[in-house]
């Protein structure tokens, strides 16, 4: 049985997203027999090798043919196995869109698709690797679950949870290795349930993914400035959990979403669609990537040419609070 | 196609219209999706649906969509439609069965041939057979038509048959329109997916349509419609 504990976030983190996928996916198998694996030609790079060791008949890779994996997944799942299909979340949303589409969506087949380097963790790699546009191609497809955990302890939580469900999941990872921690220890996780992590009485974060902990940190730099923030961690995108939303909005002279993902049709999005009908709300703030493709580079210099840094994030709100002041 | 499916729901398949879930039942998938109103009947005269149904056809909401949905008509156990899809779908119906230890059933793919233009089919069709599925069968309904012409013209795939066997299935190529052949084709073992290409006319027994492409996708008029019933009560 699997221990949430300080010592395991911090092996977690260091592992990373993928780590923390091999780690859940061992989890599982160890427990429940329909559980399979599937991956793309990213075994090792999905964190599956141990799995791969110890449950060699549950690993199926598909070589490079996402489309083909996807499809393989559907009928895995019709049959009642529970398969985790992985690759790069830009492979295995814009790649396979159409399968996604009509197995996932449309025949609500229970896949569970994993996007790996969602954002910028392969933005190295250049544009064709990174995926700032998943949520948005993702949310517009009914019945589809989207999680975004907010650290590798939040990962296997995710994994965990999806497993037990009969829907259609897909899992968008982001962060680097070494993975800043947003949980140290084990809490109560619910598909769809957003939980706030921080109380604050002027600005509220609504934020997602590798940008929880961002939020964190810029909510700790607004304190030096005497702005209070409050962080509510959105892990679930869709169905947004609209009630905590209902709960906040009048509290706060400023509403933030904060994402690794474009501005347009992600968590922002959702948020503000969801306010659209309300009579009176505070002003929303949609921080994530503007809308073009960003040039290669590491993941510190991807976060810092988007303003996704804590820091960056802080001198955002602060100005905007005090322009409206 | 009707053949094809005739034979397969008439004689071969394993099904239970009592209890559409019984896991050793043969699954279905008929992957060139345009080719619905050939299952329909077929799903009748296996006892699976009503005869009635049948004058639902692409009627405003009803279950006997143009392609099949996933809408809660029996013996219709995924949509299809979108081409390059089913294969992929058998495949993992396969790999499940086996690692149930199902070595009862059979998994059924029906492809058309313009639908091989789709670059999803064959890695559908090389993972069958790098896993070795004997228990996947593929049937292409091979009718040299395709929406915008004739397939060789429009994307030249031919020869076929050597194309599945070097990408590792058995291949046997049958005319479609042959009952005798069509049932030893099911019949045909095989050690791993096996492919039967079924060679037909498009339009069959109705001379105005054979092989006209015109006829891929069209309306007819009520005059053609008396001259094609004509034509196909006098063949009985």
């Amino acid at each position: 049985m699997i221990d949430f504990t300080p010592r395991n976030s911090k092996i977690w983190s260091r592992l990373g997203p993928s780590g923390a996928v091999g780690t859940a996916a061992v989890e599982l198998a160890e427990n429940t027999d329909d559980v399979v694996m599937l991956t793309a030609d990213l075994c090792y790079f999905s964190g599956l090798e141990r799995f791969r060791g110890s449950f060699p008949d549950r690993l199926y890779n598909f070589g490079i043919a996402e489309q083909n994996m996807v499809g393989a997944a559907g009928g895995m799942a019709k049959e009642g196995l529970i398969p985790f299909a992985t690759t790069y979340a830009s492979f295995a949303t814009s790649r396979c869109l159409d399968q996604v589409r009509v197995n996932m969506a449309y025949m609500k087949l229970p896949i569970k698709l994993v996007g790996l380097t969602a954002g910028f963790g392969a933005g190295i790699l250049g544009a064709t690797h990174m995926s700032v546009e998943d949520v948005a191609i993702m949310r517009a497809l009914p019945n589809i679950t989207i999680l975004s955990p907010a650290d590798c302890t939040e990962i296997i939580k995710c994994i965990l949870a999806a497993s037990k469900t009969k829907d259609p999941i897909y899992i968008r990872l982001t962060g680097p290795v070494n993975t800043p921690i947003v949980y140290k220890e084990d809490y109560d996780f619910k598909i769809g349930k957003a939980v706030q992590i921080r109380e604050g009485r002027d600005v509220c974060f609504i934020a997602a993914g590798s940008m929880v902990n961002e939020s964190m940190e810029a909510a700790r730099l607004l304190d030096e400035r005497d702005i209070s923030a409050a962080v509510i961690n959105m892990h679930t995108i869709k169905p947004l959990d609209t009630n905590i939303i209902d709960e906040v909005i009048t509290k706060y002279k400023l509403i933030v979403t904060v994402e690794e993902h474009s501005v347009k049709g992600g968590l922002g999005g959702a948020v503000s669609e969801h306010i659209a009908g309300m009579d009176k709300h505070p002003p929303i703030e949609i921080i994530g990537i503007d809308d073009f493709f960003p040039p290669a580079g590491d993941y510190r210099y991807q976060l810092e040419k988007s303003g996704l840094t804590a820091r960056q994030i802080c001198d955002r709100i602060y100005n905007k609070l005090k322009h409206r002041a | 196609m009707v053949e094809l499916l005739a034979v397969l729901y008439a004689g071969k398949i394993n099904y239970n219209p009592g209890n559409p879930e019984w896991e050793e039942r043969d699954r279905v998938i008929l992957s060139k999706g345009h080719a619905a109103l050939a299952l329909y009947p077929a799903l009748v005269q296996a006892g699976i649906i009503e005869r009635e149904c049948l004058a639902e056809f692409k009627k405003n909401g009803a279950l006997l969509s143009g392609h099949p949905s996933l809408n809660g008509l029996k013996g219709i156990e995924f949509a299809s439609g979108s081409l390059g899809q089913g294969l992929s779908l058998g495949v993992g119906v396969a790999l499940a069965l086996k690692k149930k230890q199902n070595t009862k059933s059979k998994v059924y793919v029906f492809l058309g041939d313009g639908e091989c233009d789709e670059g999803s089919v064959w890695e559908a069709a090389a993972s069958a057979a790098h896993y070795e599925l004997a228990n996947l069968v593929a049937i292409v309904d091979a009718n040299a038509i395709q929406y915008d012409g004739f397939t060789d013209e429009i994307l030249k795939m031919n020869p076929a048959k050597q194309k599945w066997i070097k990408f590792g299935w058995d291949a046997i190529e049958i005319d479609g329109h042959d009952i005798g052949q069509i049932w030893n084709g099911y019949d045909y073992e095989s050690d791993g997916p096996k492919v039967i290409i079924a060679n037909t006319v498009k339009g069959k027994g109705i001379s105005f349509m054979e092989g006209n492409k015109q006829f891929h996708n069209a309306r007819i008029s009520e005059e053609q419609y008396r001259t094609a019933m004509e034509e196909l009560e006098a063949d009985g």
